[in-house]
């Protein structure tokens, strides 16, 4: 049986190596991707722990819910993309620096 | 090491290995296609943690749906987009991106510190969870479970979701739309 240390270990290093990409990158696609490994890396902590509720699942459940919460956001995260491209012609969110008017 | 441990160790040096892939590559298409196989290998490590419902679901929504969303947009976003990011500079390790790697080291060294000081086998309701008999074995089929919890404990959460889903249908259709003639 794996210890909990050893999945607790594993997502925290998936976390920080997404923190590190949500800062450092000039790409708003990159710094999307990121954000779903990160609700991954906390998805899999929620996995770990729901193991030791076998009745009520809450750990899977809410594991579910934030997969499908994340692809709710990742549809409207790229169509608002899309159209950032279209009125900058750039991806970069530091170049994004002017309001509509 | 037993099988488990062997896997569990394969599983999690497969999914860090291509996540730092993901943030070391310079090329965009493939890092989406490295961060298939980090999605691959969490789903694994989902069935090692007894979860395999929630890993199919991880395998269908993830991999089919949402990272070919993500390469449809970037398709659709154009060839200058191509260009740009393989003229931006782009080190792994350069001296602009140390306030990036000093908030990632600092926040990894609190993070591994709370997970090996709160011995999370030994948290009360762990314990009593074991005591009880109240931890999924490896050979329970427990999506039945899942479904008729889904209906019933977890009800309100289901419909706030549903309706959530479809609010950002909407929001989605409605931005990607195109701007009428003035």
């Amino acid at each position: 049986m794996i210890s909990l240390t050893d999945f607790m270990v594993v997502s925290a290093v998936l976390f920080c190596i997404g923190l590190y990409m949500i800062v450092s990158k000039h790409n708003a696609i990159q710094i999307l991707i990121v954000i779903e490994l990160m609700l991954n890396a906390a998805i899999l902590n929620l996995v770990a722990f729901g193991r030791y509720d076998r009745v009520a699942n809450s750990g899977q459940m809410f594991a579910l819910f934030a997969i499908v919460l994340a692809a709710a956001t990742t549809a409207v995260a790229l169509a608002i993309i899309l159209n950032v491209y279209k009125r900058y012609k750039t991806i970069d969110p530091g170049k994004i620096d002017n309001l509509k008017d | 090491m037993s099988m488990v441990q062997f896997l569990f160790y394969l599983m999690s040096f497969i999914a860090l290995a291509s996540a730092l892939f993901v943030a070391a590559t310079k090329n965009l298409v493939r890092s989406i296609f490295m961060f298939f196989i980090t999605l691959l290998a969490l789903a694994g490590l989902y069935v090692l943690a007894m979860a395999d419902f929630v890993a199919i679901t991880q395998v269908v929504i993830y991999v089919g749906g949402i990272l070919v969303l993500i390469l449809f947009a970037f398709m659709l976003s154009g060839k200058e987009n191509l260009n740009y990011i393989s003229e931006q500079q782009n080190k792994f390790i350069s001296i602009g991106k140390l306030p990036a790697i000093l908030l990632a080291v600092l926040f990894l060294i609190v993070l591994v510190n709370v997970a090996i000081n709160i011995h999370p086998d030994s948290l009360p309701w762990i314990q009593k969870s074991v005591a009880y008999k109240n931890y999924i074995q490896p050979d329970a089929a427990m999506t039945e479970n899942i479904g008729v919890n889904l209906m019933t404990r977890y009800l309100l959460p289901f419909e706030a979701i549903s309706i959530l889903l479809m609010i950002a249908l909407v929001g989605a259709a409605h931005l990607s739309r195109k701007e009428a003639k003035p």
